[in-house]
């Protein structure tokens, strides 16, 4: 006795155009190609992920000056210790877990964020989350000698995340770093590079008297006094420059760390 | 044998998907702009096209007519979305330059094309091998236009420093607009130019003439 055809015998033996046989190879094949798919995505996981978390460590160390090429990232970053802080009040918090809280998903969400007034959003951000997590760079004694701020607002095409490191003083950049932007390569994209970054370290966000005054100008930076708290801007990315200064202003100024940076000695004091 | 290299080596100069047929312009323009990523794009590309047309060649009696399309974008696409997945695992600084443009390989028209104008019509080995082929054809157009792009829009290579630039104390003042997505137009057309003068064979046939303008006199 012949043995009788299985199903999928039967569908392939079908004609072509049989509306049977079209409801029969869609299914088929999605099922196959969404085998193929999960099967990479599930598969890949794991990779993807340490990759994310290895590129964010080395934005971090890269921001505070302690990359070296060919240092082990993870053995680098024990000497970081992540913190929350309230943006509301400027100080640490213990309210949500530093490594498991995402600013990005808070911002959006109603419950854990605030919306900005026109005046106040400089940055275009349009919501600000209530904590952020904040990275302090401690010295072999413990001691707190960088202190690691994400910041982001909008550029020219799209919203640059970074980070600003700043001395334990609150006032002294020690670097600004960007990990994610789409603005234009070359010209707007050259705050990624090392030259430009380099400007920088060094400079002051406030002046003696507790005034915001670090900025991006157009062409040369002034001399002199003002010196160390500007910093050139880019060439041919006019728009850029601008909103890396207003980010810079707005998350160091009294709606984002401002209150924080200017507690930050104290703070550090009393729980860091 | 001499039919299976000819359709590798076909697409390359002879009948160039993106010279020739001009497909696959858009992302040549968004990601030449630096040599690294229009290689990772090229592979990806090439990578695409021929599973593509492998899968569909061995699936070929068996797709109704009436979804045929659908069928070639629904493989496209899951192609697309692994070897995007496979970037994101080995490539992370990559995959994330190229961001959007790995996904868009599939509305790229050399896959399509190819899937529907060979791969539908022939055997697998053979549709493999034109995948392969246009792929190489479109990274070869690709390469070109990033060096040209990155050398004198940036004077680098790969990242390496070639033409020192004044900015870094050399000599070599940088073209921005060659960084700029329109240059990539100015550049493919110029090699279409070139390729045309040599190969009069590829020249289009005049489709139509036109009018002399007539002047008439008001009476």
């Amino acid at each position: 006795m012949p043995r009788s055809p299985s199903w999928i015998q039967r569908i392939l033996a079908m004609p072509n155009d049989s509306p049977a046989k079209i409801v029969g190879v869609a299914v088929l094949l999605c099922l196959a190609c969404s085998i193929v798919v999960s099967a990479a995505a599930i598969g890949l996981r794991p990779l993807q992920e340490a990759n994310r978390l290895l590129e964010k460590r080395r934005n971090i160390l890269q921001v505070a000056g302690l990359m070296r090429p060919g240092a082990d990232i993870d053995e680098l970053f024990e000497q970081i210790e992540p913190r929350i802080v309230d943006l509301r009040s400027g100080s640490f918090s213990d309210a949500v877990d530093p490594v498991a809280y995402d600013q990005r998903t808070a911002a959006r969400d109603p419950a854990a964020s605030a919306p900005l007034t026109p005046e106040e959003d400089i940055a275009s951000i349009r919501r600000k989350a209530h904590f952020a997590t904040v990275y302090l760079v401690k010295d072999e004694q413990g001691v707190v000698n960088t202190v690691i701020v994400p910041v982001h607002g909008y550029g020219l095409w799209s919203t640059l995340y970074g980070y600003l490191a700043v001395k334990p003083d609150g006032r002294e950049v020690v670097g600004l770093q960007f990990y994610e932007h789409a603005e234009t390569p070359g010209l707007g994209g050259e705050v990624d590079n090392p030259k430009w970054r380099g400007l920088w370290p060094g400079q002051q966000l406030f002046d003696d008297s507790g005034e915001l005054r670090i900025e991006v100008v157009k062409g040369a930076a002034a001399t002199g006094d003002a010196a160390i708290h500007q910093v050139d801007g880019l060439a041919g990315a006019t728009l850029t420059s601008r909103g890396v200064s207003n980010l810079v202003r707005f998350w160091a100024g009294e709606n984002g760390f401002g209150p924080f940076l200017k507690n930050l000695q104290q703070e550090l004091a009393e729980h860091g | 044998m001499a039919d299976k290299r000819k359709l590798v080596l076909d697409p390359l100069v002879e009948n160039n998907p993106v010279i020739l047929q001009t497909l696959g312009i858009c992302s040549a323009l968004a990601v030449t702009s630096s040599l690294e990523v229009s290689l990772i794009m090229c592979i990806a590309l090439t990578s695409v096209i021929a599973f593509s047309n492998l899968s569909i060649s061995l699936i070929r009696y068996q797709v109704p007519s009436s979804i045929r399309i659908i069928v070639q974008m629904v493989i496209i696409a899951s192609l697309v979305i692994v070897v995007d997945q496979i970037l994101r695992a080995f490539a992370y600084e990559i995959s994330k330059t190229l961001s959007v443009f790995v996904g868009l390989i599939i509305t790229n028209c050399i896959v399509m094309g190819r899937a529907e104008a060979y791969a539908m019509q022939n055997p697998p080995l053979a549709s493999f091998l034109d995948g392969l082929g246009n792929g190489l054809g479109y990274s070869v157009i690709l390469i070109g236009v990033a060096v040209i792009r990155e050398l004198f829009g940036a004077g680098t290579l790969l990242g390496l420093e070639i033409l020192p630039a004044v900015s870094g104390g050399g000599w070599y003042e940088p073209n921005g607009l060659l960084l700029l997505p329109p240059s990539a137009f100015f550049i493919i057309g110029g090699f279409i130019w070139i390729l045309r003068t040599v190969k009069t064979r590829q020249r289009e046939k005049i489709s139509f003439q036109i009018m002399e303008a007539q002047v008439r006199e008001h009476a």
